[in-house]
């Protein structure tokens, strides 16, 4: 190899490795692994998957209720409060604060969950 | 004491206990209930007729009968049933059709499925269609959504107290309608209140005994499947109540199939849905709407005829399916 060569991949690399990395960002992860700033829960068959969510400061939590019944996501001790959710209705809530967040369907209080933020 | 004069005194007893009704043969009577056989007691002796003959006409004067329907869930059009009209529509007719008319009607809750203002003008415009004029309500947990029950009050609540109970006569039988769907708890059944309660001690404390008690809510008032939610946290303290009375029925709704049971003199009974089936506890996942063949649905769903026979006390409840 010859000195001007060996040169111009000695540039290249850092240029490469950069563009390596970039390309393997968060912004184009599959949508299944939940970032940073939203996570999902589904409601069906009069449960919510998955029960116990754990999450960073943050986060914007989605329900969406697949069940062909209309259900309702509270907060236990009167954080949130969804009004009721007919299939395929959504219902976002966004925690700023660490801690442990119980909820249930007020409609089917069987029905129970928890968020946990740290 | 002489043998003869215990005798007598055994007798006496017995008599006093017993209005007429064996409870255990009461109890097997119902279970011919599907087949439209109407059991009534007549001078002690279970008597039996096909359905369409028994009452013609009620035999005494005193005598009356009253329909209760129940979970109409007005809006609900998922796969379970697409047409909850004309399945309320079908229940009417039904109604309508039987040999003996009944004096009014009690549903038993979840009359909307949103509780939205078109779904519980939808029932009332069908139910106008009935026989019976008077129609009695008692909210379930889908007539209370998202305003704490206020549209359902405003429409239905205005004899009542608190979030919808209250109290009638009819011909002697006092009726009570609870509502056990409001304030529910994570994790908990349904519940009716210590205010409620309170006013339900009230409200039976003066009643003679022999009155025929009725009793109607939207949750079973007893144990069904509590995994599934079915049941109240609180009803034994309303049962304790009713326990001076010799004969009290409590009729109920939300698990959208008949069920029976009968303890000392309260015999419990829950109604078919007039919208969709839901499966037997713990034959499925959840308690939700259950799927059948669109040919079966109407053999799910239904009505339940009450009669009451002046003197026998007990109740005669009679289910009957759409089809």
């Amino acid at each position: 190899m010859t000195r001007k060569s060996v040169r111009i991949a000695a540039l290249a690399m850092p240029v490469m490795i950069a563009v390596l990395l970039f390309a393997g960002s968060p912004s184009v992860t599959a949508n299944d692994q939940p970032s940073a700033t939203n996570a999902e829960v589904k409601i069906d068959n009069f449960s919510f998957g998955p029960e116990t969510l754990t999450v960073p400061v943050g986060t914007t939590v989605t329900w969406t209720n697949r069940d062909d019944i209309p259900h309702t996501v509270v907060s236990t001790d009167g954080v949130f409060k969804s009004k009721v959710r007919d299939t395929d209705e959504k219902f976002s809530y966004t925690f700023s604060k660490a801690g442990t967040y119980p909820y249930y369907c007020s409609v089917h209080p069987k029905m129970t969950g928890k968020i946990v933020v740290h | 004491m002489t043998d003869k004069k215990q005798d007598l005194i055994d007798q006496k007893l017995q008599d006093l206990n017993s209005d007429g009704i064996d409870r255990r043969g009461f109890l097997k009577c119902m279970a011919w209930a599907g087949t439209g056989l109407v059991w009534t007691m007549s001078g002690g002796i279970p008597v039996s007729r096909a359905f369409a003959k028994t009452m013609d006409r009620h035999a005494h004067k005193g005598d009356f009968s009253f329909v209760q329907i129940s979970d109409s869930h007005m809006g609900f059009n998922k796969p379970a049933n697409p047409d909850v009209v004309a399945t309320l529509q079908a229940a009417v007719d039904k109604i309508n059709g039987l040999p003996n008319h009944p004096e009014f009607l009690l549903h038993t809750g979840d009359i909307s499925h949103l509780s939205k203002q078109e779904q519980f003008d939808n029932v009332d415009q069908i139910l106008k269609s009935a026989s019976a004029k008077e129609v009695f309500f008692v909210p379930g947990e889908h007539d209370v959504l998202d305003d704490n029950g206020k549209s359902y009050l405003e429409r239905y609540g205005k004899n009542a107290q608190g979030s919808g109970w209250y109290s009638f006569d009819k011909k002697g039988v006092h009726f009570i309608g609870l509502v056990n769907v409001m304030n529910l708890k994570a994790g908990g059944l349904g519940s009716l209140g210590g205010e409620q309660l309170e006013w339900m001690e009230k409200d039976v404390k003066h009643l003679k005994h022999s009155t025929p008690i009725v009793v109607f809510a939207h949750i079973p008032l007893w144990s069904v499947y509590p995994d599934w939610g079915w049941g109240t946290q609180d009803s034994a303290q309303a049962l304790a109540y009713l326990k001076k009375f010799g004969s009290v029925t409590v009729l109920n709704g939300h698990i959208h199939q008949t069920m029976q049971k009968v303890e000392g003199n309260v015999t419990f009974h829950t109604a078919m849905s007039t919208a969709f089936p839901q499966p037997q506890p713990g034959k499925a996942d959840s308690p939700g709407p259950m799927k059948v063949p669109a040919e079966q649905l109407r053999s799910l769903l239904g009505i339940t005829d009450v009669n009451y026979v002046r003197g026998q006390h007990s109740l005669a409840v009679v289910d009957s399916t759409l089809g």
